[in-house]
């Protein structure tokens, strides 16, 4: 199982109290993890590593809307399998409820 | 270089063998000022899954013993964290490899949720930037995300089956959110630009540029053709959420004019020729949709 943190740095749409708890979280949880700037900068340049990241298996996707991070992915050439992937949502759900599900 | 191009430089915080672990805080620290500058990092940990290498440029940033063997695609670049602030160590690597810098941009464009697309070309025919266009399949597809106007959601406004997101945009459903009944019923959802203009969208902007015109002539009043415009603008301004930005860089009337008139005789070669052959209209070509 992977997981994959968007810090949404370009535009900030992502409250930051949450993302900012969820990242310390995971820094000191002693998982491993890939941070990213910004998804949608990365969908939009059609970056290879989320081919890489998409075809990799489980995934768990801390980032936005559901909706949105999958088509993003599709956007970039890189669907995601909807099987191997979790979406948690920074943007709606608190971030202690993004942890649990990260760490478990 | 456009700012959609380029390779950002991935950061990996090395804590394994033959390195100090970092403090909690210290990773912490690091991580938050290596997103915020536009950087890619990664925690690496024996035995637990990252994403691969690819061809991006790495910098291995830890408090090293010695340098790590590294197996990765791309090149790979040490520094020790003993000697330098991980933030100035990724700078002078990603000027070094030439990585893309932290560009002043938000990342808006056009996402399809061919979930929803019926691919009824309205975004393609609405957006006057060419952001959209087909691909081999006659598929909708965004083709110039550059083009697209930044905090400008009216294609998706425009669109009957709320099935384009703006993933920056601050509201639902445009942003991504879950499409509810109500979202598809909103009168806002549903905008037709016949309705919203009084006409079709070139015919009501060619009409508004003749009578501007004719009222400039006889009246010589620039000011009151300059009101008529605000109206119009203000118009699409508040239905369809379009910065004022936005609408004071549309195209002239007479490039409108121009699209209008190829969108017409292109209409007319396709229809003769489905006329000649006695067949069903054929697929429109890539060429005949890009009006």
């Amino acid at each position: 199982m992977k997981i994959l943190y968007c810090n949404c740095t370009y535009a900030k749409v992502v409250p930051t109290d949450v993302k900012q708890a969820v990242l310390r979280q995971l820094s000191d949880s002693g998982l491993a993890f890939d941070a990213v700037a910004d998804l949608c900068d990365m969908s939009a340049r059609r970056d290879p590593s989320l081919k890489k990241i998409a075809n990799g298996g489980c995934t768990k996707i801390a980032a936005c809307y559901p909706r949105a991070v999958k088509w993003l992915f599709h956007a970039a050439d890189a669907p995601l399998c909807d099987d191997d992937v979790t979406i948690l949502n920074m943007r709606e759900d608190p971030a202690a409820d993004i942890v649990r599900e990260l760490v478990k | 270089m456009s700012r959609t191009e380029g390779k950002n430089l991935r950061v990996i915080l090395y804590e394994g063998p033959g390195s100090t672990p970092l403090g909690n805080e210290a990773r912490y620290q690091m991580l938050t000022s290596l997103l915020d500058d536009g950087f890619e990092v990664t925690r690496p940990v024996v035995g637990q899954a990252v994403a691969p290498s690819d061809n991006a440029p790495l910098l291995v940033l830890g408090l090293l013993d010695r340098p790590p063997a590294f197996a990765a695609d791309g090149e790979v670049h040490f520094r020790n964290l003993a000697d330098m602030k991980a933030l100035d160590a990724a700078r002078e690597i990603r000027e070094e490899t030439g990585a893309r810098t932290l560009a002043a941009w938000k990342p808006w464009f056009p996402v399809i949720d061919f979930d929803r697309c019926t691919n009824c070309m309205q975004c393609l025919t609405f957006c006057l930037f060419d952001v959209y266009g087909v691909d081999k399949q006659q598929n909708i597809t965004v083709q110039n995300q550059d083009n697209c106007k930044t905090d400008c959601p009216a294609c998706s406004r425009v669109c009957p089956e709320v099935a384009i997101l703006f993933p920056k945009y601050t509201k639902g459903p445009i942003n991504g959110d879950v499409v509810r009944e109500q979202d598809i019923q909103r009168e806002a959802m549903k905008v037709d630009i016949t309705t919203l203009l009084g006409g079709d969208l070139y015919g009501s902007l060619r009409t508004r540029q003749r009578e501007a015109r004719k009222r400039f002539s006889t009246e010589r009043d620039e000011s009151k053709a300059l009101l008529e415009r605000k109206r119009c603008l203000g118009k699409l301004k508040k239905e369809l959420d379009i910065p004022e930005e936005v609408l004071m860089t549309l195209p002239s009337a007479e490039d409108i004019e121009e699209r209008a008139a190829r969108a017409k005789a292109k209409l007319a070669r396709r229809q003769a020729r489905s006329q000649t052959m006695k067949d069903a209209p054929p697929a429109p070509s890539v060429d005949e949709w890009g009006i």
